[in-house]
């Protein structure tokens, strides 16, 4: 597809975000896997664009996996995300954000099912009160953070340290953006861009001085897919998918991978480490495969952020490689350093996949 | 490494890249052989498919698809008693298809 059919589509696909005062609910396994992106992300919305966000320790789950591995029913899905709603107004705030894809998902779908059925909404309600004794207005603007970042993608832009370009040669970085199935396939209006050729991401990297590799599976799943992993017997099929997508992006040589999705984020970086353990194959640069960077962690970056105070070091991918590629600096010895300079710990290298 | 799990090889396949003259070969001599839709409706009502392996539909898209040594030998249990001819719904001769497949690939009735 050529550029100026994108951008027609793009121009189909636009969504209102407002421009600030927003309600944020962190996503359950990004908080384990990456904890550094959601704190980022928290950082750059105060304190470099001074935005008021705010979160409460009240908030949980959104009920995702359970719901999409069929463990709980709909109704007590769409309660658990009712008392968030409920949070948020005891709050005073009206604009709902979320860091997960699934759940951005799942409220979209909730709220499409609110519109379309209101005697379930009027159910869920009186389930809530009989359970929580709580009350809630249905948020005016739902946007995943992804979209924030997007919206401020120039304002970030502007008070960048570093671009994403090769130092050596002033090349632009080739970016491979993966945006979580969950984002726009379910409802394309939703989502920046449409579900065909989202451009949340592919908008970010651009403005932020990296080229997008359009490859020929890059609508495809990452694999995660919750019955795919989560079942042993189909965690085959899960590190199947991931495969297919490297082998479509290998001859484009990408330099890096932005994900919006926490699954997506993981699996990309995961796999890449099992795959090199079972053919012995890697993907990327002399060994090292290609590093996997939520959103977050680039924004960071090209704002001069310490690698390792945005969660680097728990990448499986080594990420040094990239950062010299960019001109980033960073103190290889404080790698594994803790709160108080205490080392943490040092992790065994893995025998396939080169580790800095 | 063992991790109890690994990959499936990938299902892609290049169409350009298929050897399917035999394929063809068969479609001039039983122009029925492409007009298949793959219901399924022959392999529900095969009575050689309740003992033993009989799909044609699985036989003609391994035959278009190339991949057809695993199914071909399916074609041994047939016993060309006809009922799938009678719920066929574009009306192929399937008797006569099976036959015709069995003699472009050589299999043995």
């Amino acid at each position: 597809m050529i550029k100026e059919g994108k951008v027609k589509i793009w121009s189909d696909y636009q969504k209102e975000i407002p421009d600030d005062h927003w309600f944020y609910v962190r996503s359950c396994i990004r908080q384990n896997f990456f904890p550094a992106a959601e704190v980022t992300f928290l950082k750059i919305l105060r304190e470099e664009l001074g935005k008021d966000i705010y979160e409460t320790p009240r908030h949980t789950t959104c009920g995702g996996i359970a719901y999409h591995l069929e463990c709980i029913p709909q109704e007590t899905q769409m309660t658990i995300i009712a008392r968030q709603f409920a949070l948020m107004t005891e709050a005073g705030y009206e604009n709902y954000t979320c860091s997960c894809v699934t759940s951005f998902g799942l409220y979209s779908e909730t709220l499409e099912t609110w519109h379309e059925m209101p005697e379930v909404e009027a159910k869920i309600r009186e389930n809530l009160w009989k359970s929580c004794r709580m009350e809630f207005k249905v948020p005016k603007y739902l946007a995943h953070t992804s979209d924030l970042f997007y919206k401020f993608r120039n304002d970030i832009s502007a008070k960048a340290k570093y671009r994403l370009v090769n130092k050596e040669t002033g090349e632009p970085l080739k970016v491979v953006e993966h945006i979580g199935c969950h984002y726009a396939k379910m409802f394309p209006s939703k989502g920046v861009g449409g579900a065909e050729y989202p451009y949340v991401l592919a908008g970010m990297a651009e403005s932020w001085g990296g080229n997008i590799i359009d490859y020929p599976e890059r609508r495809h799943c990452c694999g995660y897919g919750f019955r795919q992993y989560h079942v042993k017997a189909n965690r085959g099929y899960s590190l199947s998918n991931s495969y297919k997508k490297f082998e479509s992006m290998e001859p484009y040589h990408p330099d890096m991978i932005i994900t919006n999705c926490p699954g997506c984020h993981y699996f990309m970086d995961r796999w890449q480490y099992v795959i090199a353990e079972q053919t012995r194959k890697t993907y990327g640069q002399n060994g090292y495969g290609i590093p996997v960077f939520t959103y977050e962690e680039v924004a960071g970056l090209t704002l001069g952020y310490n690698p390792w105070d945005l969660g680097l070091q728990t990448h499986q991918v080594a990420v040094e490689p990239l950062l010299d590629k960019i001109g980033i600096e960073y103190n290889a010895s404080e790698k594994y350093l803790g709160t108080g300079g205490k080392l943490i710990c040092t992790p065994e290298f893995p025998m396939s996949i080169k580790c800095c | 490494m063992d991790f109890g799990y690994s990959l499936s090889k990938s299902s892609t396949m290049k169409i350009e890249n298929l050897e399917n003259s035999k394929f063809k070969a068969l479609a001039k001599l039983e122009p029925d052989a492409t007009k298949c839709i793959g219901c399924g409706c022959c392999t529900a009502s095969c009575s050689a498919g309740v003992f033993a392996d009989m799909s044609l539909r699985q036989i003609l898209l391994s035959l278009q698809r190339d991949c057809q040594d695993k199914y071909l030998p399916m074609l041994q249990n047939c016993m060309l008693c006809g009922k799938c001819m009678l719920v066929c719904p574009r009306g192929i001769n399937t008797r006569h298809l099976i036959l015709s497949i069995c003699k472009i690939y050589g299999i043995e009735q």
